[in-house]
């Protein structure tokens, strides 16, 4: 990369950046994709329908998938996109097969205790509320740039390590391995019939 | 126009994760609670790299990562602990699954 550009990046608004680099449009599309993730969000906790809370909840992910990427993290955006919305929903949709009986899309959808549900998580958006009103001096006003392309393999460096030696991360990714061979067995044997 | 900061993302995240709390306190149906944990699990995945961004560190997207190999395993998890209840008792409501009751 050009190595003037790399002081020009340091420590500078986003809008004097070289023409290559500066984002563009960055409220119009911040809004918009707030504004879908929210609005899945939240069709995810009133729909009736278990399919169509699913596929809020698709919108959604790839929602917060498009704000990784406006926050210039797209190792993360691109795991998002294939490991929660290309695995974990496809695993919910199928569960949704199996156990949705037709009474239970007729039935109901808030359970017994909604009222109280309904104030204890009222009192946790005032306390968030209160937690950013209060604490506005401790972010920054402006977001410094970060050079792109070479996100994926710090990442990579900071997972596997590099030349030889461990990465920060390397144990507990091996722990992760663990934890999913583990997964998968358990969710094997408790499908089981017969054990 | 207002310069988006980190606030901007830290209040989205705020905003989903309270409505993954009212999905998971409110709905009858145990999938669609299970899937409001999965809506707060992103909620605090955007909270992460927000801050990462913010510090200008890699290490808040490496736990976003781990966090969502977490939700993987949570959720094949969970969602074989439901299949195996539907099996035994044939609801998936949370009002009837009430057997450890006194």
């Amino acid at each position: 990369m050009n190595p003037g550009l790399h002081q020009a990046l340091i420590a500078v608004d986003t809008t004097s950046i070289g023409p290559g680099m500066a984002p563009v449009a960055t409220p119009f599309f911040f809004y918009l994709l707030s504004g879908l993730a929210i609005a899945g969000g939240f069709l995810v906790s009133t729909r009736r329908n278990p399919v169509h809370c699913a596929l809020a909840l698709i919108v959604t992910l790839i929602a917060v998938a498009n704000l990784y990427l406006m926050l210039y993290a797209p190792f993360v955006a691109a795991v998002q996109i294939m490991v929660y919305a290309g695995g974990i929903m496809v695993l919910f949709l199928f569960v949704i097969m199996l156990v949705s009986i037709e009474r239970a899309s007729r039935d109901r959808r808030f359970n017994r205790f909604w009222p109280v549900g309904l104030a204890t998580a009222c009192g946790l958006m005032a306390l968030f509320v209160s937690a950013f009103v209060k604490g506005r001096a401790l972010f920054p006003d402006r977001m410094i740039a970060i050079p792109e392309g070479s996100n994926t393999q710090q990442v990579a460096s900071m997972l596997y390590g590099e030349a030889g030696r461990m990465g920060q991360y390397t144990f507990a990714f091996e722990i992760a391995s663990l934890l999913l061979l583990v997964a998968i067995l358990g969710a094997v044997i408790m499908t089981k019939k017969k054990i | 126009m207002v310069p988006i900061t980190t606030i901007h993302y830290l209040v989205v995240a705020a905003a989903l994760f309270v409505l993954g709390v009212i999905g998971v306190l409110t709905r009858r149906n145990v999938v669609i609670v299970l899937m409001s944990i999965e809506l707060i699990l992103n909620a605090v995945n955007l909270n992460l790299v927000a801050f990462s961004r913010m510090w200008g560190r890699l290490d808040g997207q490496v736990f976003a990562i781990f966090i969502v190999v977490d939700a993987a395993a949570e959720a094949a998890v969970g969602l074989g602990i439901l299949i195996a209840f539907f099996r035994n008792k044939d609801t998936i409501n949370v009002d009837e699954i009430d057997l450890l009751k006194w």
